[in-house]
């Protein structure tokens, strides 16, 4: 055992990239379950978000370009989703699935040839003399944009969620949409803005994979994130710092049981590989032992005449 | 993520079954299964051009389907009872996790030939099982590996404890430790066969702590990527020949050919010469291939690599050949004996000089 070996700081700052997709992913499907929409489609939005970046990066060489197709690829796919649950009134759960294996096939065929490049590569913020202070400059300061526009966006969504009437009609439309729609807001409408955030967030963390972590193209390369970051939502009790928190833990316990393997530690391997869902799982569901409860209309339908 | 897999899986299946043909019986039906997705750059990747090939070699007397990304465990059987149902002649289940639903289907359907990649359970006279001998690629691997080392700190992205990949693991390390005997392996296991991120989490760990080679035992590019960006760390290609990161990062590569054998027994089944058997090729038949060797190797290694490789082929060497002891000293074999294929079969033990336990 060389624990030596443990850079802590290249750690920490590892943990914090690991956690961005998810995290991103993640905060983008609260915010459509605040709205009472179940969203299962959160993988098929990453992958699609993944290539549309990449496509966009590679051929702009921009990778801030990149990240804003991604968000926009997302989006478009999500309003498929929103067509189907909302106007259609399909099975949100059945839409949800579609969705993925959709997003999953469409990015596929887009990505076809782009295998095997490299895009551009995605520089750290540019913080001057802030990245140079010793530890905390590397783990706080030496990111690229995207962790913390998802720090920004999580406490941007708390804020709206907390203190804002457009966060109250949301939560509203999310809890009981026939008394909204009696209010007189328009519960389609709302649902199909929270939608396309959803989509937006999902696909920006997929270009987070495409374009910073791996980074290359490959099918299927999210690998099972969405649904992930889909469960992360329920254990955090649909709270966005939970869901932060959430996040780290998992992509920080992913990092360090991969760096503990590396270093030889005598804790059985499978126990390392466990150890970041059930870490996650237990701290979540201890937190949510304030009798949180889910959105009250979550995943149901809704037509203006029921 | 096995939830997404099963649901792509079965909808995949529900497809396959859906284009299914009703019109007798002229054309023979291969099936495929695979583990990840076709355009993985890797292990994936060249199972797919083996079906291609078959498709090339026989034309319209033959029909291929393929369903991809199929979870190993209750999936993967769903799908292939799926392929015999709708009329599949010859399936191969490309995957070790295949091993058991490959053998529960193929009792089912006693007329549908079943070829399992990488197994050893051929418990009906239906099934039969294939591999190559990828150990003696990573033999020329390792040499390679040790000799280009200045950390003498190599890295090794395990996938799942399984005799395949700790065969691996030991080739390289002996080969390895041979030109360079102060070398050190460091082995993670990422428990996934194609995880790009997981991967690639994997590979910069181990650069993080001091390998500047990296060896792959998973199945996508994304090793070859973080290697490229840490920029003085060297890889193989794993499976395929991944060329697009030659020369450097990725300086050679094991590339798997399946297609001399899929042909081989879609005409077997064609000419109802099909029987059981267990076939294990290497070098020398051509079904492990190594990659070229990039100008960042030095001459005098790549002349020793190309030699190994010629002998490895020709059978002159074996790559586990004594004197050798395992991991807790106990000999394993005597000098100039070779290991026999059974023992390499269901190698569960490091050899002396790794350190670090394989799960169990």
């Amino acid at each position: 055992m060389d624990l030596s070996a443990i850079n802590p700081i290249l750690l920490i700052a590892a943990m914090i990239a690991a956690a961005t997709p998810i995290l991103l992913a993640a905060i983008g499907e609260l915010v459509v379950e605040r709205a009472g929409v179940l969203n299962l489609g959160v993988e098929g939005m990453m992958i699609t978000g993944a290539v549309c970046g990449f496509i966009i990066a590679v051929n702009t060489g921009s990778p801030a370009l990149g990240f804003i197709a991604a968000a926009v690829g997302g989006a478009v796919l999500s309003l498929l989703f929103a067509f189907l649950t909302q106007v259609a009134l399909a099975n949100q759960v059945a839409s949800g699935l579609a969705l993925t294996l959709f997003g999953l096939g469409l990015s596929a065929l887009m990505g076809q040839s782009y295998v095997g490049i490299k895009p551009p590569r995605t520089e750290a913020t540019p913080l001057g003399a802030l990245a140079d202070i010793p530890v905390i400059g590397p783990i706080v300061f030496g990111h690229d944009l995207l962790v913390y526009l998802g720090l920004a966006i999580v406490a941007g969504t708390w804020a709206t969620l907390t203190f804002t009437r457009a966060g109250l009609v949301l939560r509203a439309v999310g809890e009981n949409h026939d008394a909204a729609h009696a209010l007189g807001y328009k519960v389609k409408r709302i649902r199909t803005a929270a939608i396309m955030f959803g989509g937006a967030c999902a696909g920006l963390g997929g270009a987070y994979i495409s374009l910073v972590r791996v980074p290359q193209w490959t099918e299927g390369m999210t690998a099972g994130v969405g649904w992930i970051a889909l469960a992360l939502v329920v254990f955090a009790s649909w709270k966005p710092w939970r869901v932060l928190l959430g996040a780290y833990l998992f992509g920080g316990i992913t990092q360090l049981q991969l760096n503990l393997q590396g270093a030889g530690v005598a804790i059985p391997v499978e126990y390392l590989a466990m150890s970041p869902y059930i870490v996650t799982i237990i701290v979540l569901v201890i937190l949510s032992a304030d009798k949180s409860r889910a959105p009250g209309s979550l995943g149901r339908t809704f037509h203006a005449s029921s | 993520m096995k939830f997404g897999k099963l649901l792509a899986g079965a909808v995949l299946a529900l497809g396959v079954g859906g284009a299914a043909y009703a019109d007798g019986h002229e054309k023979t039906k291969v099936g495929f299964v695979y583990v990840g997705p076709v355009g993985d750059g890797g292990w994936t990747y060249e199972h797919d051009q083996g079906r291609l090939a078959v498709e090339a070699e026989f034309g319209d007397k033959v029909e291929t389907v393929f369903v991809e990304n199929v979870a190993e465990g209750p999936d993967s059987e769903r799908v292939m009872t799926q392929m015999a149902l709708d009329g599949a002649d010859l399936i191969f289940t490309t995957s070790f996790g295949y091993m058991d639903p490959t053998n529960n289907v193929a009792a089912k359907f006693p007329d549908v030939k079943f070829e399992h990649a990488t197994g050893y359970k051929r418990l009906h006279p239906n099934v039969s099982t294939y591999s190559a001998r990828f150990y003696e690629g990573r033999a020329i691997q390792g040499h390679i590996a040790g000799n280009m080392t200045k950390s003498n700190i190599i890295g090794y992205i395990g996938s799942f404890p399984i005799p395949e990949v700790i065969r691996g693991i030991n080739s390289a390390y002996i080969h390895a430790a041979k030109v360079n005997p102060d070398v050190e392996f460091k082995v993670i296991w990422v428990y996934t066969w194609f995880d790009p991120a997981k991967e690639a989490d994997a590979a910069k760990v181990l650069i993080e702590q001091g390998a500047d080679v990296v060896l792959q035992h998973t199945d996508s590019t994304a090793p070859q990527a973080a290697a490229q960006e840490a920029g003085n760390v060297v890889t193989f290609g794993q499976a395929s020949d991944m060329g697009q990161y030659a020369p450097f990062p990725r300086v050679s590569s094991i590339i798997d050919d399946w297609a001399p054998y899929y042909i081989e027994r879609t005409r077997a089944v064609m000419e109802g010469t099909w029987e059981q058997k267990d076939t294990w090729d290497g070098i020398g038949p051509g079904m492990v291939g190594i990659g070229e060797i990039s100008d960042a190797v030095p001459a005098d290694v790549k002349a020793e690599a190309l030699a190994l490789k010629t002998a490895l082929a020709d059978g002159s060497y074996h790559a586990f050949t004594g004197p050798l002891n395992k991991q807790d000293g106990s000999p394993f074999l005597a000098e100039g004996e070779t290991a026999d294929d059974g023992t390499l079969a269901g190698m569960n033990f490091y050899v002396e000089g790794i350190e670090g336990e394989i799960p169990q």
